[in-house]
C-alpha cells in the first residue's frame, strides 16, 4: 500500500492550498503542512502547485471500438486518454464488432480494462440483438456477468420501437438497470447529414431536424414514467430536448429521467460545416448558436445531469473522405474538460462544484457508481483529478493518445491542464503522461 | 489554388469574365467547319464521374477537345473505385499521372471541396460538375450564358426557378449566381421541396406558380429527382403537373420575351409539357449549346492563365 502526498491543492478551487494525504486506495487526510506529521513517511510526493482537487471524472459515453476496429481505438488507448484527460471511470459504448450484446463480449471489455487498469472501464451492454431494435438482448445475463453491466444502450441507433423500448425500460427495473436511449426517429433523419437548418441547406447536405430527437426524448419520458423504469438520455443536442427535459423534471422529480450533454454540443455550431470536413461530422450533428446557450443553461441549472464525451475515434481512412461517406464521431476524453472550463466556468455558468457535479458526482450516481464521484474528504476512495486551472494547452490531434487524430478542436488553445490523475490511491497520469 | 467549386462567391467581375469569354469562343467557332482552338494543347484534362451523365460530361470532353486539351473520361463504374478504391486516393493517382485538371461530379455534396483541398499541394485544378444536392456552377453559368443571349443583360430581371429546390443543386447555383449578376429571384415549389434555409438565401420563396407567371422575364424548371427522394414529398405526379407543370396556359401567362429554361433530362407531361419544351420560348438546346462554351471558357480561365476563386 503505497502513500502519496498531493501538496498544494485546492479541493473543489476553494480557500487556500491544503495537502491530502493518500494512503492505499483512500483519502487519508486534508489538511494544511501534512509533510510536518505523520505524513512525511511517503512514497511519493506530487506537488500540484494551488491545483484545483476534484472528484475523478466519470464518462457514461465512451467509445473503445475494442472489439473489432482496434486500428481506431483499443481499451489500452482509450484508457489512456482518459487518464490523461482526468477520468477514472468511463463507459465503454457496446457498438463495437461484435456487438457488446452478450456476456461474452462485456466481460472481455471489462477484463480489457482490468489488465490495463488506468480506469475503471464499464462495458455498457446492447439494449437490442446486434442493435438492431427488434428484439431484446440478454441484459440480466450480462448483468449479472462479471461486467456487472448496469448501463444499456444501442447507441449509434435509437431503440425506436415504442413497444422494445417500452420492454426495456420495464425489464431493467428488476436489477436497478439504466436504458441510455440515442434519440434519433430513424424516419426523421433518413440519409440524414447535418442539422437541419440554413447551412445544411445552402450546402446540399440532407437535414437532421431537431424534432427528431425531441420527439423520442419526449416518447421516451412518458414511457419512463408509465414504466417506473429509469431512462438516461444521450448527448442532448437541441435546445427543444432541453425544454422537454425541464418540463419532465418538473414534473416528475424522482431522478429516473437524466441526460447528457457532450463538450462539442457546448461549444460548436452547424457553422463548421462550411469546409466540409468531416472531423466536424458528430450524430447528433452540431446544431445552432440557440441551441449550444440553451444547452450551457440547462447543464448549470441541472436539466442536464452531466458532461458525456461521446468519445468516438475513427481511423484515418473514415474520416479523410467525402463528408457523406465519412463516420460521424469526433475526440473528446482529452479535451472535455477544457472545453467544459471554456464554456462553462469561464462564463460563470458553473463553479468547481459544479464542474465536479457534471462531470463527475452525477455521471457516477446515474451509473449506480458507489465508489466515483465521490466527495474530496478524508475517508472517500482516492479517485481524484488535479486540474491547473490557469494554463493553457494547444490541442493537436497527432499528440493526444487515441489511435485516431478526429479532434475538431485541432489547434484551439483549451484552458485547464489535468495535473494528474488518481485511480484508488494510484497516480495514473501526471503532467501528460500515464503511469502503468 | 484555382478551382471552380461553387457560384457561391464568385464575384460578378469574374462571372461575367467567364460568360463574355464563352461568348467570343462561340463567335470565334460561329460556322467554322473545324472547331478546334489549339489553347489547351499539352494540357491534360479527366472527367471523373462517380453518377451517370450524359450532357455534362460529353459538354465537358467537346470543351476540352475543341480547346485541344487530352481529354481522358473516367467512370467510376470502370475503375479502381469498383474495387474500392477511395476518393482521395483516386484523385491523387489522377494527379501523379500527370492530369492538370480534374472535373468531378460526385453524389456527395462537397466531394469537389474535399478533392480541391487534397490536390492543392499538387496543383492539380478541379472543377465541380454537380456534387451531390449541393452547386453545379458549370450549369449557372450556362443558364446565365443562355439568359443574356436571350434578355440582354439580367440585372433587374426577374427569374422563377420552379420545382425541386430541396434536391437541386443547380437550384443552389442559380439563386447564387443569378442574385450576383443582379437578377431578382423567386423560388416556386411546394413545401416539401423548399430546403429549411432557403429563406435566407436572398430570393423570394412562392408555393403558387401561377400568380409569378406575369412578372417574369424568365423560368427555370428543374428536375424532379425521384431518385433522392425518401417518403412522399407530394401525392403524386398528376398534382405536381398541376400545381407546377409548366403547360401551355402558363406559358400564355408569360410575358411575351419571357423565357424558358430546363437542366434535362425532362419529365416530359409531368415537369413541363411537351409542346412547351419545344416551342420558341423554350430554350433548352440553347442551353446545351451554351453549355460546351461556358466550359471551353471555364477550363481557358483555369488552364490558361486567368484564374477563378470560388
Amino acid at each position: 500500500m503505497s502513500r502519496v502526498l498531493l501538496k498544494d491543492v485546492r479541493p473543489y478551487g476553494v480557500g487556500d492550498p491544503v495537502d491530502v494525504l493518500v494512503d492505499g486506495e483512500v483519502i487519508a487526510e486534508i489538511g494544511p503542512g501534512l509533510e510536518l506529521g505523520p505524513a512525511a513517511d511517503v512514497d511519493e510526493i506530487v506537488h500540484a502547485g494551488g491545483a484545483v482537487a476534484l472528484p475523478g471524472f466519470v464518462d457514461l459515453h465512451t467509445h473503445l471500438r475494442e472489439p473489432g476496429r482496434e486500428d481506431a481505438e483499443t481499451v489500452e488507448t482509450g484508457s489512456t486518454a482518459a487518464a490523461l484527460g482526468g477520468y477514472t471511470a468511463v463507459f465503454a459504448m457496446a457498438n463495437t464488432d461484435p456487438v457488446a450484446d452478450n456476456a461474452v463480449i462485456v466481460e472481455h471489455v471489462w477484463r480489457r480494462g482490468r489488465e490495463v487498469g488506468l480506469v475503471d472501464v464499464h462495458p455498457v451492454g446492447a439494449v437490442t440483438v446486434g442493435l438492431k431494435g427488434e428484439k431484446l438482448a440478454e441484459l440480466g445475463t450480462m448483468r449479472r456477468s462479471a461486467a456487472e453491466v448496469r448501463v444499456f444502450s444501442d447507441d449509434g441507433h435509437c431503440v425506436h420501437d415504442p413497444l422494445i423500448m417500452r420492454r426495456a425500460l420495464e425489464y431493467t427495473k428488476s436489477f436497478g438497470g439504466v436504458v441510455a436511449q440515442h434519440a434519433e426517429e430513424p424516419r426523421l433523419t433518413v440519409g440524414a447529414q447535418a442539422h437541419e437548418g440554413a447551412n445544411a441547406a445552402r450546402l446540399g447536405l440532407a437535414g437532421w431536424p431537431a424534432p427528431a430527437e425531441e420527439a423520442i426524448v419526449a416518447r421516451d419520458c412518458l414511457l419512463a414514467g408509465h414504466t417506473g423504469g429509469t431512462l438516461h438520455i444521450c448527448h442532448v443536442s437541441t435546445e427543444g430536448t432541453a425544454e422537454i427535459l425541464r418540463w419532465w423534471k418538473s414534473r416528475e422529480a424522482d431522478g429516473r429521467v437524466s441526460a447528457e450533454v457532450t463538450p462539442h454540443h457546448l461549444l460548436l455550431t452547424d457553422d463548421r460545416l462550411e469546409t466540409y470536413d468531416p472531423v466536424n461530422k458528430v450524430n447528433p450533428p452540431l446544431r445552432t448558436d440557440a441551441d449550444v446557450l440553451a444547452l450551457r443553461r440547462a447543464l448549470a441549472d441541472g436539466t442536464v445531469d452531466c458532461v458525456a464525451t461521446d468519445h468516438a475515434p475513427h481511423a484515418a481512412q473514415d474520416k479523410d473522405c467525402e463528408w457523406s461517406a465519412a463516420k460521424p464521431g469526433m475526440l473528446g476524453l482529452q479535451t472535455a474538460l477544457g472545453i467544459v472550463v471554456q464554456t462553462m466556468v469561464r462564463t460563470g455558468l458553473l463553479d468547481w462544484r459544479g464542474v465536479a457535479r457534471v462531470m463527475s458526482e452525477r455521471p457516477a450516481e446515474i451509473a449506480g457508481l458507489t465508489g466515483q464521484g465521490r466527495p474530496v474528504a478524508a475517508g472517500e476512495p482516492a479517485n481524484l483529478v488535479l486540474v491547473d486551472p490557469d494554463a493553457e494547452w494547444t490541442v493537436r490531434g497527432a499528440e493526444l493518445a487515441s489511435l485516431g487524430e478526429n479532434s475538431p478542436f485541432e489547434g484551439m488553445r483549451l484552458p485547464g491542464r489535468v495535473v494528474a490523475t488518481l485511480l484508488r490511491g494510484k497516480v495514473t497520469a501526471h503532467e501528460g503522461k500515464v503511469r502503468r | 489554388m484555382r478551382h471552380l467549386l461553387s457560384t457561391e462567391g464568385l464575384d460578378a467581375a469574374t462571372a461575367t469574365s467567364v460568360l463574355d469569354t464563352a461568348d467570343t469562343l462561340k463567335q470565334t467557332l460561329l460556322g467554322r467547319e473545324v472547331k478546334k482552338l489549339p489553347t489547351l494543347r499539352g494540357r491534360t484534362v479527366v472527367t471523373l464521374f462517380y453518377e451517370n451523365s450524359t450532357r455534362t460530361r460529353v459538354s465537358f470532353e467537346i470543351a476540352g477537345k475543341w480547346m485541344s486539351a487530352d481529354v481522358i473520361n473516367v467512370s467510376a463504374s470502370s475503375s479502381s473505385v469498383n474495387k474500392g478504391e477511395s476518393l482521395r486516393d483516386t484523385a491523387l493517382t489522377l494527379a501523379a499521372a500527370g492530369a492538370d485538371c480534374v472535373i468531378i461530379r460526385h453524389p456527395a455534396s462537397g466531394a469537389a471541396h474535399r478533392l480541391a483541398g487534397w490536390l492543392d499541394e499538387v496543383g492539380t485544378q478541379v472543377v465541380n460538375a454537380g456534387d451531390g444536392m449541393h452547386e453545379h456552377p458549370t450549369q449557372a453559368l450556362l443558364d446565365a450564358a443562355t439568359l443574356r443571349e436571350r434578355l440582354g443583360e439580367l440585372s433587374g430581371r426577374r427569374i422563377a426557378i420552379v420545382g425541386d429546390l430541396l434536391h437541386s443543386r443547380v437550384a443552389r447555383s442559380n439563386v447564387h449566381l443569378l442574385r450576383t449578376l443582379g437578377a431578382e429571384v423567386v423560388l416556386v415549389a411546394p413545401p416539401t421541396l423548399v430546403p429549411a434555409g432557403a429563406q435566407q438565401w436572398g430570393a423570394e420563396v412562392r408555393h403558387e406558380l401561377d400568380p409569378e407567371l406575369p412578372k417574369l422575364d424568365a423560368v427555370m424548371m428543374l428536375r424532379v429527382q425521384a431518385e433522392r427522394m425518401h417518403g412522399g414529398f407530394f401525392p403524386s405526379a398528376r398534382e405536381y403537373s398541376i400545381a407546377y407543370g409548366l403547360n401551355e396556359a402558363r406559358l400564355g401567362k408569360l410575358p411575351e420575351h419571357a423565357v424558358v429554361l430546363h437542366p434535362g433530362p425532362m419529365l416530359r407531361g409531368m415537369e413541363i409539357a411537351p409542346a412547351v419544351a419545344d416551342s420558341p420560348r423554350a430554350a433548352i438546346t440553347q442551353q446545351v449549346s451554351n453549355g460546351v462554351h461556358v466550359r471551353m471558357a471555364v477550363l481557358y480561365h483555369l488552364l490558361a492563365g486567368e484564374e477563378i476563386t470560388a
